[in-house]
Order: structure tokens, then sequence, then C-alpha cells
């Protein structure tokens, strides 16, 4: 493996104007996307927002109706054969044999990645997982996060230089969660690359970098700071009685572009700080809530994108 | 990085590709092992196929009910009888006293003969009147009658010999000035099993194959395994091998256990060369296996899979001559039957199995299962959808 030296790193992933479409219209448009290598790049967006189809493309399961781009430095239409000897990717369902066993599984991956000691090398990565108990118990027996750590330890079992993980944590507890983000941070540390797609707000404040994406279309790309900044909300956090009540006069107000409850909080959130502050003005001095300034969560902005695209196409 | 270079060494070249179809084949392997309902099918389907069809089939039956109405009683009738019976093709059952009786035997498909021998038919005879024997054949089923016909015919020759002497010998009828021999070779006695079991190797071997392979591809699909295997550096062609082989074992474990219970249940022998007979076979197998895997290939479901390899499967059963003779087809039937491969097949286990055929003899065939598996072979291949678009 090499260590990160130049200061300058190399692009893993580097497409652009990816668009596809199923016959419909399309489901992912005009993408354009750089993923810097040994980053964790979190991918996110609502449910048929485009994320699996992305990763498709960028492994080489489907073909682009327009764009161009190459991962690793092959091109994602014509250098296919080469992206799948050294892209890892995990699929959204589980995808491996659910009548072979976790160790079947796991020896059929290595011997079609022609490793040199299948038998070793399956051995070793049932050790690294964990799943030494479990090693000849049949994969569809598993419950779903032994499911998703089987499926990731066949994903690295070929060492990949780039990881496509199509939401690899959903539906798993928390603590599987946890465990599985800390080999991920592992892995990117040893210098893989890792694309990882999720719904989670607290995975993607893991990550180095992340793209929003919804109905097809990057809305913010960047550090989460940089999409938090890029977004130029003004944000107040409400805390009191009867915030349900003040959410549905809030929501009318000029001025005022979101309002989402967060547990016993409300947030209050405009594009146009100046048009916020003299909108929620009176309802400050009224009371009975608590108004205090804040800075959006990531959650926050996500919404205020979402509901941008709405505006605009309505 | 040193690991990529690693890997693109490691996975290129032609014993990579065949490490890549060996792990395949092994995961196929222990797939159709823990399949116990396949497993199970694999092995009771050619068990009961053969019995049923090496045993209840025969296409030159005998002991056929058969009624009679008498209405003399002249030893002329007697004989007649006695030489019916003789023939074994009649079992005189049933009798009836009117000839709506005797109509009603056949309409009621109690007997499949019925014989009446009318009043002073020894009288008549003896006065040189010609007098008639009517036998009624019901031949809806012309297999089933055919044989008790001809062997019918050929009892007016000797039927009265006894009889016709003295006086009377002028009436018996003259004998041909010349012999005429026929040999029935490979089948003396004409037993249909012999011809059938052969036939059943290429029947159930096509049957189970198509199926089999059928949903290899198909399966996949269905249960979402095939965006893994599609993500990895696997070739179609490899993928096709490796899922084909399992299955020339598979067909080689069927074809013994008939050859096995077909010697021993039925005594039907393999006259020609063992060994040429399993390297054909091994053949006819992939012929089949490829067929169902392009069909799997292009299937979007399993039940699609199954639809098609029944509609494969059906001109193979009727236009190869398992069931029927091939020459007695038309021509265009024929001609459909040479593109079958089943039809090739037949005659190579027949002639190996019956004939004592030789690879020379059989030349013509087995160039044309070559061929026939190496074109569906190539349009799976070529049909492979190697995206998921
Ligand atoms: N193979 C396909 N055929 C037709 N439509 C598809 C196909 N795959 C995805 N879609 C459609 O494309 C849209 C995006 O899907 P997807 O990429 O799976 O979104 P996500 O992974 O973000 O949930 C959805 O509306 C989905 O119905
Ligand atoms: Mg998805």
């Amino acid at each position: 493996m090499s260590a990160q030296t130049t200061s300058e790193p190399e692009i893993v992933i580097d497409v652009n104007g990816l668009t596809k479409s199923f016959g419909g219209p399309p489901v992912v448009r005009n993408l354009t996307m750089h993923v810097h290598k040994g980053l964790i790049y979190g991918f996110l967006g609502p449910n048929g927002s485009g994320k699996t189809t992305t990763l498709r493309m960028l492994c080489g399961l489907l073909t682009p109706d327009s764009g161009t781009g190459t991962c690793l430095g092959y091109d994602i239409r014509t250098q296919t054969a080469d992206i799948k000897r050294h892209v890892g990717y995990m699929t959204q369902r589980f995808s491996l044999y659910n009548d072979l066993s976790i160790r079947e599984n796991l020896e059929f991956v290595a011997r079609i990645y022609n490793l040199e000691h299948p038998r070793r090398a399956t051995q070793e990565a049932i050790d690294r997982l964990g799943l030494a108990d479990r090693a000849d118990q049949l994969a569809g027996a598993l419950s779903g996060g032994w499911k998703q750590r089987l499926a990731l330890g066949a994903c690295i079992l070929p060492q990949p230089e780039l990881l496509l993980l199509d939401e690899p944590t959903a539906g798993v507890d928390p603590k599987a969660r946890r465990d599985f983000w800390d080999e991920i941070h592992q892995l990117a540390h040893e210098g893989m690359t890792v694309l990882v797609s999720t719904h989670y707000m607290d995975e993607a404040e893991r990550c180095h970098e992340i793209a929003y994406i919804a109905y097809g279309e990057i809305l913010a790309q960047g550090t989460v700071a940089e999409v938090i900044a890029g977004a130029h909300l003004s944000t107040y956090t409400v805390t009191g009685p009867n915030l349900a009540d003040l959410d549905e006069t809030l929501k009318s107000l000029d001025g005022v572009d979101m309002v989402a409850p967060f547990g016993v909080e409300l947030h209050v959130s405009g594009r146009d700080a100046a048009k916020l502050e003299a909108a929620i003005a009176p309802f400050r001095e009224k009371g009975p809530q608590t108004w205090t300034r804040g800075e959006p969560t990531l959650e926050d902005v996500f919404i205020d994108l979402m509901s941008r695209i709405k505006d605009n196409s309505a | 990085m040193s690991g990529a270079s690693d890997i693109d060494r490691r996975t290129r070249g032609f014993r990579a590709s065949f490490l890549r179809v060996r792990a395949t084949f092994i995961k196929e392997f222990i797939q159709l092992r823990r399949d116990r309902v396949t497993f199970a099918t694999m092995i009771l389907i050619p068990l009961m196929q053969l019995i049923l069809f090496g045993t209840a089939i025969n296409a030159n039956p005998r002991h056929l009910p058969t009624a009679v109405l008498v209405q003399d009683d002249s030893s002329f009738a007697r004989s007649f009888l006695a030489a019916m019976r003789a023939t074994d093709y009649f079992d005189i059952s049933l009798t009836a006293s009117s000839e709506a009786e005797l109509d009603h035997f056949i309409l009621s498909g109690q007997a499949l003969f019925g014989v009446q021998i009318p009043a002073h038919f020894g009288r008549d005879l003896i006065r040189g009147e010609r007098p008639e024997i009517l036998v009624i054949a019901d031949a809806t089923d012309p297999t089933a009658t055919g044989g008790a016909v001809a062997a019918l015919n050929g009892l007016s020759q000797t039927v009265f010999s006894r009889e016709l002497v003295g006086p009377a010998a002028a009436l018996a009828p003259k004998k041909p000035p010349y012999d005429l021999r026929v040999h029935l070779r490979y089948n003396p006695a004409i037993e249909t099993r012999l011809n059938i079991v052969p036939g059943l190797v290429g029947t159930i071997l096509t049957l189970t194959m198509l199926i089999f392979t059928g949903l290899s591809v198909t399966r996949e699909i269905e249960r979402g395994t095939m965006e893994s295997l599609l993500a990895m550096p696997i070739r179609p062609f490899e993928i096709m091998l490796g899922k084909i082989s399992p299955y020339v074992v598979v067909g080689g474990l069927q074809m013994s256990l008939i050859l096995i219970v077909a010697r021993l249940l039925f005594g039907v022998p393999v006259e020609g060369s063992l060994a040429l007979l399993v390297a054909l076979t091994l053949l006819f197998i992939v012929a089949n296996l490829s067929v169902g895997y392009t069909f799997s290939t292009i299937a979007t479901s399993q039940l699609q899979a199954m639809q098609m390899s029944m509609f494969f499967f059906l001109p193979n059963m009727l236009l190869s001559g398992f069931l029927f003779p091939f020459r007695g087809m038309p021509q265009w039937a024929q001609a459909v039957g040479e593109l079958l491969p089943l039809t090739h097949y037949l005659r190579i286990v027949r002639g190996i199995m019956l004939k004592g055929a030789t690879f020379a003899d059989l030349q013509a065939d087995v160039l044309a299962l070559a061929l026939f598996s190496l074109a569906a072979m190539t349009l799976a291949v070529a049909r492979f959808r190697q995206t998921l678009d």
C-alpha cells in the first residue's frame, strides 16, 4: 500500500455528465463527481434518488446513456473488465448465495479473483471479520447484521482499491453500524477509497466528503462543513410549549423557508437572514418559546435542498 | 500499488480462466447437493420413466381380448379358433350369442376383436362355396391391432391342413413356388422395449438436462445473486462452463443408472463399445445442456425457462423417432427432426446398444451433435447479459 505522500492526491472516481434512464425520464441526470484516493465519500439522498443506479454505472453494471468517466483510471464504458478486477461492490440487497455457508461464499469469491491461496485467504477474512463461530452456517440463516459483515468481507477479500458500498448499514443495529464504520475507517486508513451510500445523517458526518443527490441530480458536494456553509441558511432553534401550533404558523410566513421539528426543538431556517429576522421578530418578542440562534445541521440543509427542488419543479 | 498489478497478473491467462470455471463448478455442485428435491428428481425421473416405459409400452401387443360368435359346430370352426389362440395374439375370452352382442363387446371396449363364424361354415367350405369368416378389429389404435391382423393373414395358409385331406385336399391353398426368408436382425422377437429403452436414455437426458440448466441463470437473476456475480471478474463463457459441467456429471450418473437398470430389469444389451457409448452420450448431454443454458439466458423468469424447455422437448419427443418411426414421417417432419439432437442421439444409442455400430457408422450424427452444441453455446455466450440494463 502506498502512503499519501503527494500534496495533490490522485482522483479515483472521475465522472462527468452521467445520465441514465430506464425508458422513462432520467433517474440520474448530468452527474459529475470527483473522488480522491483514500477518502470516505458519502453518497446521500432519499430513496429512489438514483444512488444505486450511479454506483452500478461506476462499476460497469449499467451503461450510461451519456456522459463519460473513469474509475481508477479505467473507462467506465469500455474497460469494465478491468474495473471489476479492482473494485469491490457491495450491493444494497444481500446478493451472495443463501444456500452456501459463509466459508463457501468467501472461498468462491477468493477463487473468482484468482487469489493464490483461496482457503488461507478465506480463513484470514473469517478471523478478521469475527465470523469464526459461524463460518459453516448457511448465509441464508444469518441475521441482517451478520449478512452485512459477510458481504463486506467478500468485497474486501480480493483487496480492491475502491469500495462501492450501497446502503451497507440499512436495517442494522447501532452497535453493528458503529463496528462497520470503524472497519471502513480502518480500510480507508490503509489506502482504500470508499464510496458509501446511506441515508443516515450521523453516518454522513463520519465521511470525509459527501454528495447529496435528489431526483437524480447532485445538489451539494464537499466536506460536511462546506455543504452546510454553502447552503447559506440562517437557523434558529426554538424550545418551549405549543411548538406544533407555532410550526403551522411559521411555515406560511415569507422569509421562513423551512420549519422542522427535532424532538423537543423546532428548527426554523431561512435563506435570507434579514427576511428571516423580520419574519420571526414578533414571535421572539411575544414568547412564550425561547429562541436561540444556531448552526443549521446537515439535515436542515438537506431538507432545504429538497424543498428548493420541489419549488423549482412546481 | 503492488496489489493492483498483482491482481492483473493473477486473473489473466488460460489457467486463471480454468480456475474460475472450477470455482463456479464447485459452487454449483454444492448448491445442487443441498437442493434435496432436485437431487431426488434427478434419480427418480429416470427410474420412473424407465420402469413405466420399459414395462407398460408394447407396440406389438399380444393376448388381446377377443369375442367370438360361433354359429357352426364343425371341426373347421374349432380348428380356426385354436389356430387363432396359437398365434398368441388373441385371448378368446368372450362368447357372444348374437351379432348385436358381438358389436356391443367391441363398442364397449371389452374386446378388441370379434370373430363371427357363420352357420354351415364347414359344410359350405367342403362344397367349395368359399364361405366367409368375419373378423372385426377395433382399429382405433392401429398399433394395438396391426400385429394381430398380420398374424391372421398368415393363418389362412395352414389353418385347415388337418381337415383338408383326402378328397378335400384340392381345396387346400397352394404353396407359392418360392420361399421368402425375412431376417429380423438386432431384435428378432420384435420386442418394443429393445427399441424404447435405448431411446429412453435419450429422452430422459433431454428432459432433465434442459430443466436443470434452464433454471441456472434465471435462478441467479431471481434470487438477486446475479448482481454480485456480474460485478466480479468472471467472463460469460466461464460462467457457462462452470454451470454446465456439474450436470455433465449428473447426466453421466443418470446414464449409468439407466444402462444398469435396462440391463438387469429388461435384459437390454450393449452390443457395441461401451466406451464409445459413454463418450457420445456425454456429447449429447453437452448438446442439451447448452440448449437449456441458452434458454436460461433468454428467459426472464424460471417459469419462462421451464416453458421454453417444454417447448423444445415436445418436438424432440415426437419428431426424433422416439415414439414414431422416423422414416415414416413426412419429408418436412424429417427435416425438422434432423435439427434436433435427440434424433441423432437415437441413431447413435440404438446403433451402439442394439446393432453394435462403430464410430465410423455414426460419424454424421456425431458431427451434427457437435455442431449443434457449438452453435447453442455461441448463442448463449452472445445472449448473456453482462449488465443490468
Ligand atoms: N433496472 C431498472 N429499471 C427501471 N427502473 C429502475 C431500474 N433501476 C432503478 N430504477 C428506477 O430508478 C430510480 C432510482 O433508483 P435507485 O438508483 O435504485 O435509487 P436509490 O438507490 O437512490 O434508492 C427509481 O425510481 C427506480 O424505480
Ligand atoms: Mg438504492
